[in-house]
């Protein structure tokens, strides 16, 4: 205090300010983070492109996975993808947003119960992948399911795991819409359920959305749970219902990646780029909800 | 203000015409205020609590119809608090309790066979930081009207006599389906109170309603008010002495007194009466050391 005030120069402590030497150095080593990163990804779209590109053609979509090469597509695990995800999105929407309502809105955060229900929903979300498949299929197999590499089985296991991340993005989202926004619904002789479906859930929606689109766009590339629970490598028809067998795009991958001929890696390759293309369609519309409908107080 | 031992260089430096000894602030003459309270609001041994701690002890006082009463007093003596506690607002807070009874034209609103939305429809509320709705300035009004199941012959009416009533209507008439928050900082407060007064409430809490706005916004809010007591009561918590002393016809003045065992400071009612008794002849030496800017 004293000799900061004392000092009649304006020079800053440090000396030398912003071009001196260790300043530089942290600019160099934040710089080569940034260059480092963006590299990395840069790498693997372009090596994969060049992989994948020659194969990225209509029979991908049209044709089913085949002991030949050239006759090979991945129709069933693009039609699988869709359905497991649509399913998973069915199952998590409602009751994510439903738990985060009531966690936000109306549970009493004193009571002690509430309180290790909310630290348990952030512990959930940090838990890897391949748990909730084996969740899945012990609580499947308890119940008597002797088929597990069915869609339903698949979405539940999916889920489980973004489940978590819903509740988190709807509670932050609600959250986000300022008290005096519930304040003056109430002060006019509103109820807290006219409040909650007239404004705050309304106002929240942009977030929730943009958060589950993410969260469903994580579900979409995960592979682990689903071949713990038996997921098909060969699929040779259309999924056709939630008891119906089928494959996903990761699931694909996987399975071409590990055969020896090296048509399948470019095949691999090729899905891959499909699978990209997919997630940063999804990641677009997230983002694209995001800016055009967030309110910002 | 800044704290100051010296007696005399504070009553100096406590107010704005620094060249008097004793500077007194005015009450603006509305004609004159009975000596007897006819009540649409009265406290009787008020105590509010948050969990252990009591917030506001023993308010005894009485909101008179189509009246403005204001609540004065330093930070922290409960004066929110009990304007919350008026309209049940405080129900939302964990914790908050309220002892005593606040009788609502002789009803007491904290009776177990009273409904807690019903009292905040008759007694509105508008709040200190303008909080339109993220809708158009109609919806804005029709909000109300709308969730507590009004079914008027024209709902474009009843918005417009609302907005009417709350001086905005020439302002916004040609802009009715933009969004509110495209209106200035006053306006918005204006909206606020258009759309407390849709739902034809008995009596409006404003708490602190122009400490986020400019002197011409805050003039026309006060104004507004003193135009509302023919079909309103009003009552206002200010941080603005003179703005009770503008608007007010009875003042409360509170103040936040530390329990001998805790120190938790309490908010007590010091004294209530007339606007032009508090100010021009307070009977407490509590209430002339505040308002002669001696000390808050």
């Amino acid at each position: 205090m004293t000799s900061l005030s004392q000092s009649k120069s304006l020079r800053g402590r440090v000396r030398g300010g912003d071009s001196g030497p260790l300043s530089i150095i942290f600019l160099f080593v934040l710089w080569f983070s940034v260059f480092f990163a963006f590299v990395f990804l840069l790498t693997l779209i372009v090596t994969t492109w060049i992989d994948g590109a020659p194969r990225l053609d209509v029979r991908m979509f049209t044709e089913f996975p085949s002991s030949a090469p050239e006759d090979a597509g991945a129709r069933p695990a693009i039609l699988g993808s869709l359905l497991v995800i649509s399913v998973t999105a069915l199952f998590t929407l409602p009751l994510g947003i439903a738990a985060g309502i009531h966690l936000e809105e109306f549970a009493n955060r004193r009571n002690w119960f509430n309180r290790i229900v909310e630290l348990n929903v952030q512990n959930l979300a940090a838990v890897p992948s391949i748990v909730y498949g084996l969740l899945t299929l012990g609580a499947l197999s308890a119940v008597g399911v002797r088929d597990k590499n069915i869609v339903i089985a698949g979405a539940m296991a999916l889920s489980l795991l973004i489940l978590p991340v819903v509740i988190i993005v709807t509670r932050e989202s609600l959250r986000a819409v300022p008290l005096e926004i519930r304040e003056g619904s109430l002060a006019l002789g509103a109820t807290p359920l006219q409040t909650l479906f007239r404004q705050t859930l309304p106002s929240a929606v942009p977030g929730i959305a943009t958060g589950s689109i993410l969260a469903l766009s994580r579900a979409l590339g995960e592979a682990a749970p689903l071949l713990i629970l038996g997921a098909l490598v060969f699929v040779s028809f259309d999924p056709n219902g939630l008891l119906s067998g089928y494959t996903t795009l990761p699931i694909q991958i996987f399975n071409w990646t590990g055969r020896p001929q090296e048509e399948f890696h470019v095949l691999a390759a090729a899905t891959s780029i499909l699978l990209l293309g997919l997630l940063l369609a999804m990641n677009s519309i997230a983002i694209t909800i995001r800016n055009r409908f967030q309110l910002r107080w | 203000m800044a704290p100051n031992n010296d007696k005399k260089s504070k009553k100096k430096s406590g107010t704005k015409k620094a060249t008097e000894t004793t500077v007194r602030i005015v009450a603006a003459d509305h004609g004159p205020v009975s000596e007897v309270v006819i009540p649409a609001l009265e406290c009787h041994d008020v105590d509010v609590y948050y969990g252990t701690f009591r917030a506001v002890s023993e308010v005894n006082m009485s909101f008179g119809t189509n009246e403005i009463t204001a609540l004065i007093g330093p930070s922290g003596c409960g004066k929110s608090t009990l304007l919350r506690s008026l309209n049940r607002m405080n129900d939302l807070v964990d914790g908050a309790r309220v002892t005593g009874s606040v009788t609502f034209h002789g009803e007491n609103i904290y009776a177990p066979e009273v409904d807690a939305i019903e009292v905040r429809r008759r007694i509105g509320m508008v709040f200190q930081k303008p909080n339109p709705f993220p809708k158009s300035i109609y919806d804005n009004v029709a909000y109300g009207p709308r969730v507590i199941g009004m079914k008027p012959d024209s709902m474009d009416d009843l918005v417009e006599e609302a907005l009417t009533q709350a001086a905005l209507w020439d302002e916004v008439k040609d802009k009715l389906k933009q969004t509110a928050f495209g209106l200035s900082g006053g306006q918005q407060q204006r909206l606020c109170i258009a759309r407390t007064i849709a739902v034809k409430p008995d009596v409006i809490l404003m708490d602190e309603p122009c400490s986020a706005l400019d002197p011409i916004a805050t003039k026309r809010i006060e104004d507004l008010m003193l135009e509302l007591t023919k079909d309103y009561t009003i009552v206002i918590v200010t941080h603005n002495m003179q703005q009770a002393a503008r608007v007010a016809d009875r003042t409360a003045f509170f103040t936040a007194r530390p329990d001998e065992t805790t120190g938790n400071r309490t908010g007590v009612l010091v004294e209530f009466d007339r606007t032009s008794d508090i100010f021009t002849n307070p009977k407490d030496p509590r209430t002339e050391d505040y308002i002669s800017g001696r000390f808050g």
